[in-house]
Formats: structure tokens, C-alpha cells, sequence
């Protein structure tokens, strides 16, 4: 896979525009884009609409998202409006979570 | 029910949605897409984020009350508006008092002696169905409901009142979106088909259905496998009871019955009234602007105001004014009638104005007696209205209760208002709702009024609660050497001596006699030294009668001792039923059955053990026979426990090799196995090793020299102090293994104990099949306890399963030293025969409360596995399963 793209501390006041950035970035990138959100506290609609949007483009480039340091209330809004199947989710040290969608991912070292 | 929704019980609700065009379809899903966005935003809010929405939002429906309530009446035609202004400030000033100060965000509910929190998760998507008759008010209460619960909504009008419901929507939504909602938390439906409401009741991602509206509107919402809540029909029974003051009860059926013109679906129907106050409540009704309909004038209403082909009310009646209404059918009345008041003499569809009428028009009957009032006013109630409203005037406490116990009404309410009544939280402390459930009555999920908790998903966060547990033994226990003399103290005017016939021959009788105060009358009952039987019991109770006895001593073995447990049970509580006494329990705390605390005859109860081996002078158990129905009946109470135990020795000194060993080897299995009860604590745990300690060290003594008094002293005290462990931590399954096989080839207890008990150390010790669910214990520790006995005893070993294997060696050879038989084959029973015999005795063993404290839970197959085991006495510490038939 190519490098990863990483976006660092996404503020949660201008989170909008930091996705809307990142979106524009994937018209140069191939591979992973990595989004820190681990100082997020809580998205609104419009955030909610901006990744759908960034999703959406992502998976026509064949770009995969990450999610860094989504925080539970963040990570049970893209639950409840489906979003959660269409990232994977790094903790804060960049460790991806084991879900039954990253099942095959090699397990990481104790 | 409401006028529209009465037409369309013939269109019905569509169950699937069918004919939605492609952009139709699109515009419903981005509706609920948008909606499920915003519930899923709105879980990041804390509660002061909601409460911070919630109060602008009430401000602001109370600014627009009038505005709302005006466009309500000009769109629906229905109603009067000034009473719409006084629905739409219940439903936003009313409603937010109840709400402001209720936790609906994170944990809403602590139960810290419980160990059980509640805390809320939203709904998500609500699908609303709204009314005619309360639109505006009831748009203004659910949203508040909403925002208070996170939720979002998507809001269906009546198509009669559109405009007057988008409006309310639209000033909700636009308060709560400047307060910081989340967007898209409300929305309303654009000039909605029923097609619309079809396909949104079934839309995968709506999470409940609201429907305050008609029957069908409620069938199609709880038709559509969806949640939902419902509202069902009303047709309010009124009972005027002769006590009720008049002047307030008339005012106050007035008031109900013409707010809003009668639109609201718990107003008054019909009024039942005494005969003694019939006359003079009519004539106050008309003093009060009614008009009281003759029989002609009662016939015309019946034509006019009741559609004569389905029984049902007239649309063009629904909330309109009395004076209106008698205008169109050409009943002349006063200009300012506000209520047109028609007698009727029965309920049914010959008795049209007996149904619901959201108009006021109010029917009347005339009762005899409380009886037939009840009777017609359930009836009434029966016609169309189940489960929906009832109202009483009454000051007789009875009749209210009564009135209240026959009716099905999810709201009764007292000298007060019907509609306004039920709404709640004006006259009285009900919830209040624009929304009244009516339970499986009106075919709803509850009778309640429909408030916030409906709005939410309770989740109980429960902490392992450990109950509270018990050390309970006899107040006063005498042991060692001539502890009989203790007998003196106890003062009696006339004691029954129950013993058995070897007591007697061998002079501990007289021993005990000697002891007695000098002034105590003293009479021996002897019995069969055997487990006792009914008609045994029964003699001593007649003997214990006949003497008016205040005293029992027990003098003999276990059995002796159960007897005389039971012979006081029944002597002082004749009443008490042996076989409802012995029903199962599995908890003590919350058997079903409790023992007898009346008491007509009182006795103390003295128990001198003459063997070292049940224990029973100390426990709550007692098992008899019932030789009638050849079974074996078992009594487990505190109230069995004798007041007074003697532990003397001297008894015990001419106990037989035999039975030395056998009642010892049952001290040992009663110690070791409370030992790893899941009931043991540290209370029973510092007897259990003593007596484990004890046993060990002087049983074999007491065996070989039966006349050392130290080893006999020290064997007494261990039966004693075990029984005191296992009387609060209870057995296990050696037990019950021992049970069934003694009783079913007739061999003593201890004995049938000796034989399971190497065994079932090894089964214990090792890792569970099956972990017994018990609230008691933490963690899988058998093995563990029983290493801390090998210590106790200086075994030695350095791992657990080295200090097992010791104990379970040890165990062996103490049973070699007592020359107990190491096999059930060594009993020279064939193997053919226990063959036989294992199936039944897996299912008693397996019955035997017994086994409910093992550590262990066993299954039927172990059972089988034991028995074997115990049969060919393969040794214990080979820890090897065995291939076995099941039972």
C-alpha cells in the first residue's frame, strides 16, 4: 500500500473546513488518508455530512480513510448513521481496532 | 374518537405502501435520513445541553399559544379557541414543569441499595401522527418531549390541519435550532397521502411510532411491526354519586364537557346518576345553561347526531357549539345553552346517544341503586371506551375504591373534570400528555399518559449484589464432660424425654433424670431408634398435648433429635402442614413457603446428642418419613433449631466401633464440604477446619480406644462445631450422592458419606464442566481450600494439586484405618443390580437440594460418573474420567 497521508489534530472547531481540505487532498493521493480527530469531541450534522461526502469521494479514488482517536460518542454517532463500516479506526498511538471488517489484519504484538 | 378518523375506519390505512413514485420515495428517505443524522448528533448532549433548548422553546410556544390556538380553530373548524390557547399553554408551561428537573440524559435513576443505576438512551426516529382535534397543542408537547430525550421527530398532520400543525413544527424547530438542536430534529410532512404514512411506519430506520389520532391511524402504527404507542377510542362513564357535592360536580362536568367544545376524547359521555339526586342535578344543570332534552327532543338528537347506519358519532357535530348543533337540527333552545343534556335508559346501539360524542351533547341515566350505577357505567365504558377515561363524583371512600376496581380506565379521576382532568397535572398529580394510553383495552402498549419515559430506552447498569449473610446458631451450647448438669437451670413444669430404647437400657436416661430440677415432672417418650415417621411425631405432639409440656430434651442420635424438632413443630403450631413445609426451595431468602412464627403452645427444646457424627442438636434440619408414601420429607428452618445443645461426652463413650466410625466420617464430610460451599464464609470456614482438624486427629483414636475420653470429648465437639458450619453454609453433592444410594440400599448415612467422599475431593478440585452460579463466590477456589486444609493437617506438598492429591491420600487413609469398606462392591452389591439401580439414583441425587452449594454444579452424566467411581472405588487420586453410560 502507499504511505499514508496523515492529517494531525483535526480542531474540533474548524473541523468542517479540516475535512473539507482533506477532501480536496484526495484528488492527489492514492493509499491511506489518516484523519486525526482525537481532540473532537462531538461532530454536528454538518460534520456528519462532510465526511459522508468525504466517504463517498474516498471510495471512488479507492483512497481508504482512517479515523485517529475518534472518541466513543464521536465513534456511536458514525454508528447509529452507518458511517462507522465505511472507516477504519486508529487508537492514539496509530493502532488499528480489531473489528470483524480489519479481521484478516495481522494481529499486533503483545 | 374523532370525526375523520370515524370516516376513514371505512378508508382504511394503508398496511404497505404502495404506488410512491420514485421522487416520492426520495423526499421520504432524505426526511428520515436527515432525522436519523440529527438523533445521532443529539447523543453527544449532556443534559444541560438539552435543558439550555428546552426552555426558549416553552417560551416560545407560550408567546404563539394564541396565535397557534386561533389558526387551529379557523383550519380544523373544531373547537373553541380560547380553550385551544389553554391546551397549547398546558401542553408547553404544564409539561415543561414536570420535565425541567427530570434526568433524562446519562444515568436518570440511582438505586445505591440496589447497586442498580438507569440510564437513558434515545429512541432515535419518532414517527408522529398528529390529531384534529389537539393539533397544535399536541405538535408544542411532543417536541418538548423530544428535545428532553434527544430524539427527532418527522411529523404527519391531519390533512385537516396542516397548516396549523407546520406552523407549531416550524417554531419549535427554529427556537431549538438557535439553541444549539441538532438540524433536521424536526420535520413535517409535506401534503402527506396516507400512502406517505404507509411507507414511513415501515422505513427501516424510524425507531417508534407515535400515533395520537383514530382507531385506524392506531391499528396501521401497531400493524406495522414497528414500536408504537397508541391512543385508543373514549367514551367516558360518568358516575354522580349521592354523596358528591352537587354544586362542584355539576360545574365541573360542565367545564369538561364543553371545553373545546368536547373534542377532547376524555370528556364526559354519560352521567349515571343516583336517584336521589337525579332531579335536583338536572335541575342544576339547566340553572347552569343545559338543556334538559324530553323524550322527543332526545329521539330527534338520536336521529341527527348519531349516523344511524354505523352507530358511530356525526362528523359534522365534532366540536361544535351546543347552540350550533341545536340550530342545524331544529331544536329550539336558549341563546346561551351551553350543553344539550339527554336522558337515556340503557347502553347499546338501541340507545344511540349511550357511544362517545366530542360534541356537548352529554347523555344521563337515572340509577337505582350503586349496583346498577356500576353495572351501566361499565357498560358504558365497555361500549367503545376500554381502557380510556372514567370519572367519579363521590365523597364515600368504598364506592370510589370500588368504582376504581371495576372500571377499565387508564385514568379514574375524582371529583374533578373528565378531560380536563385526565390531561393531567391541572387538577390532579397525573403525568400530563396530550397522549392517553388505554392499554390492551383500546389495543395500545399502555395505559399510561404518554410523557417522556416513553420517549426513551431505560438501561439498568446492575453491580454484582452480594446479599447479606448469616451465622445463626443456639443461643446456648454446653459441652465436655458432665455439661448435662446445665439440665438443672432450665426451669419446667412438666418435660417429655424423647429418646430411643437403647437410652433407656443403657441408663443414659436416668443420668439425665438425676440432672433434672427437683420440681420438674419428667416423662419418657421412647421411640424407634430409626429416621422418625409421622405417626411417630404425631404420638409425641398427643404426649406433648396431654401434658401441657414446656419442655422437650432429645436424648439419642440424629434421628431421635429430628423427631423431637418436628414434635415441638407441631406442638406449637398444630396448624403447620409437614408436606407444604418440606416444598423446595432454592433460596432461603425467598422460599415460598415460610414456617409458622403464631405459636399456641410454647416449649424449650434441649438436645442431647448421643452420637459424634450428624450434628443435628445445633441445625435447622429435620428429615422424617412418611412411610405412606414411601418418601423421605425434609424440613429446613431456623425455628428448627433446638434453644439449648448438651455436647457431653459420656454419651458417646460406649458408642461402637461401628458407629464411631460412621458418625465420625459424616463430621468429616459435613466439615469438608461446607468447607467448599459456595455459601462459606469465614464464619463457617473457622469451624469447618477445626472440626476437619479434629476429626482427623481423634477419630482414629476414639476408634481403637473407645474409652479416651479426651478423643471422645474432642469427636463430640467436632460433630458439634461442623454442624455449626454446614447449618450456614449447607453440604454439597456428597451428600446428595449418599442420600440416595443409603436410602435406597439401606446403608447408614455415614458410611454412604465415607464411600462418595474421596471421589468427590477429586471432582471438586478439578476445573468445572459446569461453574455453579452463585452470587456467593468469587472465582473458582475448591482446590484451593482444600490445599489449605493438606496444610492445616501438614500434608505437605508444594503445588495445590500436590496438596490435593495429599488430602484426598489422606482421606483414604483414614477410611482404611476405620476399616470402612472402599468400594460399593465391597457392600456385596452385584454389579448388575447398582446397574440397574444407577438411573433412579442419579435422578434422586440429582433432586437433592443438597448439591446447590456445591462448588461444583454437577451434571446428570458426573452423577452417573461418581456412582461408578464409588462403586469400583477406583482411587480418587488417579483424577481419570471413566467411560460410563449416562443416565
Amino acid at each position: 500500500m502507499a504511505t499514508s497521508a496523515v492529517e494531525p489534530n483535526i480542531d474540533e472547531k474548524q473541523i468542517i473546513s479540516a475535512l473539507h481540505a482533506a477532501t480536496e487532498k484526495l484528488e492527489d493521493h492514492d493509499g491511506e488518508l489518516v484523519l486525526d480527530i482525537s481532540t473532537v469531541r462531538r461532530i454536528d450534522t454538518n460534520a456528519v455530512r462532510a465526511l459522508e461526502e468525504l466517504v463517498q469521494l474516498a471510495e471512488g479514488k479507492a483512497v481508504k480513510v482512517a479515523l485517529r482517536g475518534a472518541n466513543i460518542d464521536v465513534y456511536k454517532v458514525l454508528k447509529l448513521v452507518k458511517l462507522d463500516t465505511k472507516f477504519s479506526f486508529l487508537n492514539g498511538h496509530g493502532q488499528r481496532s480489531t473489528k470483524l471488517e480489519n479481521f484478516h489484519a495481522e494481529p499486533t504484538a503483545k | 374518537m374523532i370525526a375523520s378518523e370515524v370516516v376513514q375506519e371505512r378508508v382504511q390505512i394503508p398496511l404497505a405502501a404502495e404506488n410512491l413514485s420514485t421522487e416520492r420515495i426520495a423526499y421520504l428517505d432524505q426526511l428520515v435520513n436527515q432525522a436519523q443524522t440529527a438523533a445521532a448528533v443529539f447523543t453527544q448532549f449532556s443534559q444541560d445541553d438539552v435543558d439550555r433548548i428546552i426552555k426558549p422553546m416553552v417560551l416560545a410556544g407560550l408567546e404563539q399559544a394564541q396565535n397557534l390556538a386561533r389558526l387551529a380553530v379557523e383550519e380544523t373548524r373544531l373547537g373553541v379557541m380560547e380553550d385551544k390557547v389553554i391546551k397549547n399553554m398546558v401542553a408547553t408551561e404544564f409539561a415543561y414543569n414536570y420535565v425541567k428537573d427530570k434526568r433524562t440524559v446519562g444515568v436518570i435513576r440511582e438505586f445505591p441499595e440496589r447497586n442498580l443505576v438507569e440510564m437513558a438512551e434515545p429512541i432515535g426516529v419518532i414517527f408522529s401522527l398528529l390529531p384534529i382535534t389537539n393539533p397544535t397543542s399536541t405538535v408544542l408537547f411532543k417536541c418538548i418531549m423530544a428535545i428532553k430525550t434527544r430524539n427527532a421527530v418527522i411529523f404527519s398532520p391531519h390533512p385537516k390541519a396542516w397548516r396549523c400543525c407546520s406552523e407549531a413544527v416550524k417554531i419549535m424547530y427554529e427556537t431549538a435550532l438557535k439553541h444549539g438542536a441538532p438540524e433536521g430534529v424536526f420535520s413535517c410532512l409535506e401534503s402527506h397521502t396516507l400512502q406517505d404514512n404507509a411507507y414511513l411506519m415501515r422505513h427501516k430506520d424510524v425507531r417508534l411510532i407515535d400515533a395520537t389520532g383514530g382507531p385506524s391511524a392506531v391499528k396501521a402504527a401497531y400493524s406495522s411491526g414497528k414500536p408504537a404507542l397508541g391512543v385508543g377510542p373514549g367514551n367516558t362513564p360518568v358516575y354522580l354519586e349521592k354523596t358528591a357535592d352537587l354544586n362542584t360536580s355539576v360545574v365541573d362536568i360542565i367545564i369538561s364537557k364543553t371545553f373545546d367544545n368536547g373534542t377532547i376524547c376524555a370528556s364526559e359521555q354519560t352521567v349515571v346518576i343516583d336517584d336521589e339526586i337525579y332531579d335536583a342535578a338536572l335541575k342544576k344543570f339547566a340553572d347552569l345553561g343545559a338543556h334538559i332534552c324530553n323524550e322527543k327532543e332526545t329521539k330527534l338528537l338520536e336521529r341527527t347526531v348519531i349516523d344511524p347506519q354505523t352507530g358511530f358519532m356525526q362528523p359534522m357535530a365534532i366540536g361544535q357549539k351546543a347552540t350550533d348543533i341545536a340550530r342545524f337540527i331544529g331544536l329550539a333552545v336558549k341563546p346561551n345553552t351551553k350543553l344539550l343534556i339527554a336522558p337515556i335508559h340503557g347502553v347499546g346501539r338501541e340507545h344511540p346517544l349511550s357511544v362517545e360524542k366530542l360534541f356537548p351533547v352529554l347523555a344521563v341515566y337515572r340509577a337505582k341503586s350503586v349496583d346498577e350505577a356500576l353495572k351501566v357505567c361499565l357498560d358504558v365504558n365497555h361500549a367503545g371506551g376500554l381502557g380510556h377515561t372514567a370519572v367519579i363524583f363521590s365523597r364515600n371512600d368504598e364506592i370510589i375504591r370500588k368504582f376504581g376496581d371495576v372500571i377499565n380506565a387508564g385514568r379514574v379521576i375524582v371529583n374533578s373534570p373528565g378531560s380536563v382532568g385526565a390531561l393531567g397535572a391541572v387538577y390532579n398529580d397525573l403525568v400530563p400528555t396530550f397522549s392517553f394510553g388505554c392499554g390492551t383495552g383500546g389495543g395500545n402498549s399502555t395505559t399510561d399518559n404518554v410523557n417522556i419515559y416513553h420517549y426513551l430506552n431505560i438501561k439498568r447498569l446492575a453491580r454484582r449484589t452480594q446479599n447479606h449473610m448469616w451465622f445463626r446458631v443456639p443461643n446456648q451450647i454446653y459441652f465436655n464432660m458432665n455439661a448435662v448438669d446445665n439440665v438443672r437451670q432450665f426451669p419446667s413444669r412438666a418435660t417429655i424425654l424423647v429418646t430411643n430404647p437403647a437410652m433407656e437400657r443403657i441408663g443414659h436416661v436416668d443420668i439425665v433424670r438425676d440432672r433434672m430440677a427437683p420440681e420438674a415432672h419428667l416423662h419418657v417418650l421412647v421411640i424407634p431408634d430409626a429416621e422418625p415417621e409421622v405417626k411417630v411425631v404425631m404420638q409425641g405432639v398427643e404426649a406433648l398435648n396431654f401434658y401441657k409440656a414446656d419442655q422437650i430434651i432429645a436424648l439419642g442420635g440424629g434421628s431421635v433429635i429430628d423427631a423431637a424438632k418436628i414434635m415441638k413443630l407441631k406442638y406449637e403450631s398444630p396448624a403447620a402442614d409437614l408436606e407444604e413445609l418440606a416444598a423446595p426451595f432454592l433460596d432461603l431468602r425467598k422460599r415460598v413457603i415460610q414456617y409458622p412464627a403464631e405459636k399456641i403452645n410454647r416449649a424449650r427444646l434441649i438436645a442431647i446428642p448421643t452420637t459424634s457424627g450428624t450434628g443435628s442438636e445445633v441445625t435447622p434440619f429435620a428429615v422424617l418419613t412418611d412411610k405412606e408414601r414411601g418418601r423421605k420429607v425434609t424440613l429446613a428452618d431456623y425455628s428448627l433449631s433446638p434453644d439449648v445443645a448438651i455436647v457431653d461426652p459420656q454419651f458417646v463413650m460406649s458408642m461402637p466401633k461401628g458407629l464411631t466410625a460412621d458418625t465420625g466420617i459424616d463430621c468429616l464430610t459435613h466439615a469438608l464440604e461446607a468447607g467448599v460451599s459456595s455459601y462459606a464464609s469465614a464464619y463457617t470456614d473457622s469451624n469447618a477446619m477445626q472440626a476437619i482438624r479434629l476429626v482427623f486427629k481423634y477419630l482414629p483414636i476414639a476408634y481403637e480406644q473407645p474409652r479416651d475420653e479426651e478423643a471422645r470429648s474432642m469427636m463430640h465437639n467436632a460433630a458439634c462445631i461442623a454442624a455449626l458450619a454446614f447449618s450456614n453454609a449447607s453440604v454439597g453433592v456428597n451428600h446428595a450422592l449418599a442420600h440416595a444410594f443409603g436410602a435406597r440400599f439401606s446403608v447408614a448415612h455415614g458410611r454412604a458419606n465415607g464411600l462418595m467422599l474421596p471421589h468427590v475431593l477429586a471432582y471438586n478440585a478439578a476445573v468445572p464442566a459446569k461453574f455453579m452460579p452463585s452470587p456467593y463466590q468469587q472465582g473458582y477456589v475448591a482446590h484451593k481450600k482444600y490445599a489449605v486444609v493438606a496444610d492445616l493437617l501438614g500434608l505437605g506438598g508444594q503445588t495445590v494439586e500436590e496438596k490435593v492429591r495429599n488430602l484426598i491420600v489422606a482421606v483414604e487413609g483414614l477410611l482404611d484405618r476405620l476399616q470402612f469398606p472402599r468400594s460399593i462392591a465391597d457392600l456385596g452389591i452385584s454389579r448388575p443390580e447398582f446397574e440397574r439401580a444407577v438411573p433412579g439414583l442419579v435422578k434422586i441425587a440429582f433432586d437433592d437440594p443438597s448439591w446447590r452449594s456445591n462448588p461444583r454444579m454437577p451434571l446428570m452424566s458426573e452423577l452417573v460418573e461418581l456412582f461408578w467411581k464409588a462403586y469400583e472405588g477406583r482411587g480418587a487420586r488417579e483424577l481419570a474420567p471413566a467411560q460410563r453410560k449416562t443416565a
